[in-house]
């Protein structure tokens, strides 16, 4: 029996529950019934019965999923000879590790322990009666609970009340997922940065002026010991943010207003999904597009006013970057521009107000609230943008204030660390998790700053 | 009426009857020969700050207005009547140009303002709007500070070169709105936090803080409470003495209130206009009747 069977035959069960409950419902009303009137509409009667033919089995499962690997694991282990049980914790985690191998057959070269393959066959054999008492399980569970609450439908029962509670909870539970994962996600980089700065001083991290993450393997190795200033780093993503901020912020904002204020209809039918387009190309080819032909270009224009640019530049990536983010200012800002109702426009152009002074004085305004949310949006993904700098702004990290010098990002120094075999108790690896930790940091208060100027600031229409 | 109620007295086919009737009317309406559709009354006055003369409004395909001739008096309220799409509302909007705004819209014919036709190739449309002003159905105050709302005007047509001077301005336009007593302690607190009808004695108040000579009103006080209304009203006979005011209103009271003179519209037509007083004691035409002793509209 398998798992696709039996959810196949669960959902044909909660159908015909569905139906069933829904047919008594309709039977104790109406015109046989006399005067009993149903409390609630007969669908939701149904609905209640499936809703309970469905849930309790998948609890059961879920519960199943969570327990039944290490459970089975445990029992298997039972049927070893009692000198392989009482080993020290590493070696019953080898040996765990060992049997899941043989389990998975994923047979190594060397012999096999016959001892092992026998709680192996345990394990597999166990796992097979599991399942289908699983099966059985949930089936029972199904068809008891669809069952009782068949019986207990009646005229007065409160089905739209109960199944809304259901929905309530589904919705409490798809949010709190969500946030859950949030919280995960910091306290696991948190944890991480804690482990790195007990073996590098905070404020080494925070000020120091030299990044070099490389560290010794072997205490006779010639390498350094390692430098964790994270400056370099942070100046370099602000300069490539900066510089796509002020190509997409004035182009975005631009494009915006003409598309809503200027534009006919028929060209904002085209223009607006066109520039939608540019949001959707893959960072990748935005990527090539800057290290082929805008970081060259630079260069040779560089050479005619005599500069020296480096053939990778902040500059050549930060222009790419702002192209890319362009859509996330300008199709926010329109729809947000369009959302300004028309009586402002109205009543502005009323007191003789020309179409500019209309935009400059009452509509961005109005509107300054959506245009900041678009320009955050477009600020976090420039600052969290990877694959355009690592292919146009290379990696060294120099601490330079020079667009036409190569640099480096905090994004692009987290890849390159954890690309590969690592080590998890090095600086060099748990840096990075410090970096992101700092990166989350920044942006959090960037959001929070221009939460703070947008309420001071907007004007907040009817 | 009459023929409506022996129908539900006779019950048995009621639905089917009250229908019949109604769409007898309407047939009846359209049948409504051209003749009588044209204007009766006095469209025309020896004072005239606005003239029109054969205004007809397309949008797109759609006929809205056709074909209206009327005279708009110096310091006097003319009030627009008519049921609910009749195109009184479209008209106004053509007197400040408004209908320009409107994407398909065009209007044909001679609006002229002090003698100079405002559809004319040479006649800007910015400074025409600070000529003649407009209120709008639903107050739309700027979601600025009060004293912004007012000063808006005034500063973008720079009709004030110190702050001081501004300060003026502002001031005795909310004097002139009678605004000013409510509101003179929080000009920095935002319009929007106004009730209704001070929204709209506010949105007067921009109006004619860029001294207009014309202000427009278009159902001014269709959204707001009796009491407010009340002010509105009181205030537009007020600014009568220094402006000449159009108002569209579907309340005929009101119109019998505040107006002088009243334009009633039918379905894009102008049907009557005269004296306020002679048009709701003494209609001359059947539709003009019809609507104002309430048989339909």
């Amino acid at each position: 029996m398998y798992p696709s069977f039996f959810l196949l035959l669960l959902l044909t069960i909660a159908s015909l529950a569905y139906m069933q409950g829904k047919r008594r419902a309709f039977s104790l009303t109406g015109l046989a019934a006399g005067s009993s009137r149903l409390h609630s509409r007969p669908g939701y009667y149904g609905l209640l019965t499936a809703l309970w033919c469905v849930l309790p089995p998948l609890l059961i499962f879920v519960f199943w999923l969570a327990i039944s690997d290490s459970l089975l694991i445990a029992m298997a282990m039972k049927t070893l000879p009692t000198s392989l049980q009482n080993l020290s914790l590493d070696q019953t985690d080898l040996l765990v590790n060992n049997l899941r191998n043989l389990i998975a057959g994923h047979v190594a070269a060397r012999d096999i322990d016959p001892v092992l393959e026998k709680a192996a066959e345990q394990y597999i054999g166990l796992q097979h009666i599991s399942q289908m008492a699983l099966g059985v399980v949930m089936l029972v569970t199904a068809l008891f609970s669809t069952f009782s609450v068949y019986r207990r439908i009646c005229p007065e029962m409160r089905a739209r009340n109960h199944v809304e509670r259901i929905v309530q909870i589904s919705l409490v539970l798809c949010s709190t997922i969500a946030i859950l994962t949030t919280i995960g996600i910091v306290l696991s980089v948190l944890f991480e940065s804690i482990r790195f700065f007990q073996q590098v001083p905070l404020t080494d991290f925070l000020f120091g002026l030299k990044w070099s993450p490389q560290m010794a393997m072997r205490a006779d190795q010639a390498g350094s010991s390692g430098s964790f200033g994270a400056i370099p780093v942070l100046a370099g993503t602000f300069m490539i943010s900066g510089i796509a901020l002020a190509v997409a912020v004035p182009i975005g904002l631009m494009s915006a207003i003409y598309l809503s204020e200027y534009a006919s209809s028929r060209v904002r039918a085209w223009a607006k999904p066109i520039m939608e387009i540019l949001a959707g190309v893959p960072t990748v080819v935005y990527g090539f597009f800057a290290a082929l032909v805008v970081a060259p270009f630079i260069r040779e224009s560089g050479e005619l006013f005599a500069l020296s640019v480096s053939s990778e530049s902040a500059l050549a990536a930060g222009l790419v970057m702002g192209v890319m983010i362009i859509p996330f200012v300008s199709s926010l800002s329109d729809d947000v521009i369009n959302a300004v109702p028309q009586a402002m426009r109205d009543g502005s152009y009323a007191l003789g107000a020309t179409r500019s002074e209309t935009i400059l004085r009452v509509i961005v305004p109005a509107a300054l609230p959506g245009i900041v949310g678009g320009v955050l949006l477009a600020a976090s993904r420039a600052i969290g943008e990877t694959m355009i700098v690592v292919m146009a702004a290379g990696l060294s990290a120099n601490l330079t204030a020079n667009p036409l010098q190569a640099v480096t990002t905090v994004t692009v120094q987290i890849v390159t660390l954890l690309v590969g075999d690592q080590e998890f108790d090095s600086p060099k690896t748990l840096v990075a998790f410090a970096l992101g930790l700092l990166l989350f940091i920044i942006t959090l208060i960037l959001n929070v700053i221009a939460l703070y100027v947008v309420r001071r600031y907007r004007e907040e229409y009817e | 009426m009459e023929s409506m109620s022996a129908v539900l007295k006779s019950g048995g086919a009621l639905f089917s009857g009250a229908e019949g009737v109604i769409q007898a009317q309407v047939r009846q309406e359209d049948k409504t020969p051209r003749e009588d559709r044209l204007t009766v009354g006095l469209p025309f006055v020896d004072d005239a700050r606005m003239t029109c003369r054969g205004v007809s409004v397309f949008y797109g395909e759609k006929h809205a207005i056709n074909n209206v001739s009327i005279d708009v008096g110096r310091n006097q309220v003319l009030a627009m009547i008519g049921p609910s799409g009749c195109g009184k509302s479209t008209f106004l909007r053509c007197l400040n140009r408004m209908n320009d705004t409107v994407e398909g819209c065009r209007v044909v014919g001679d609006i002229q303002l002090d003698n100079l036709n405002i559809y004319d190739r040479s006649v800007d449309v910015v400074p025409l709007r600070a000529q003649v002003g407009m209120v709008f159905q639903k107050p739309n105050p700027f979601p600025k500070s009060i004293y912004d709302n007012v000063a808006y005007g005034p500063k973008i047509h720079g009709l004030a070169s110190s702050r001081a001077e501004l300060d003026e301005v502002v001031e005795s336009s909310l004097k002139k709105a009678g605004l000013w007593n409510e509101v003179s302690d929080r000009l920095d607190q935002p319009g929007t936090g106004l009730s209704g009808g001070q929204q709209q004695r506010l949105c007067i108040a921009r109006a004619i803080a860029v001294r207009p000579e014309v202000i427009l009103m278009d159902e001014p006080c269709s959204a707001l409470d009796p009491i407010a209304t009340a002010t509105v009203e009181d205030l537009i006979s007020e600014l009568q003495e220094h402006y000449t005011i159009v108002i569209v209103t579907h309340n005929m009271q009101q119109a019998a209130r505040v107006s002088q003179r009243t334009a009633y519209f039918h379905l894009g037509d102008l049907i009557e206009v005269g004296s306020t007083d002679r048009i709701f004691t003494n209609p001359r035409h059947r539709l003009t009747e019809d609507y104002i002793t309430g048989r339909f509209g």
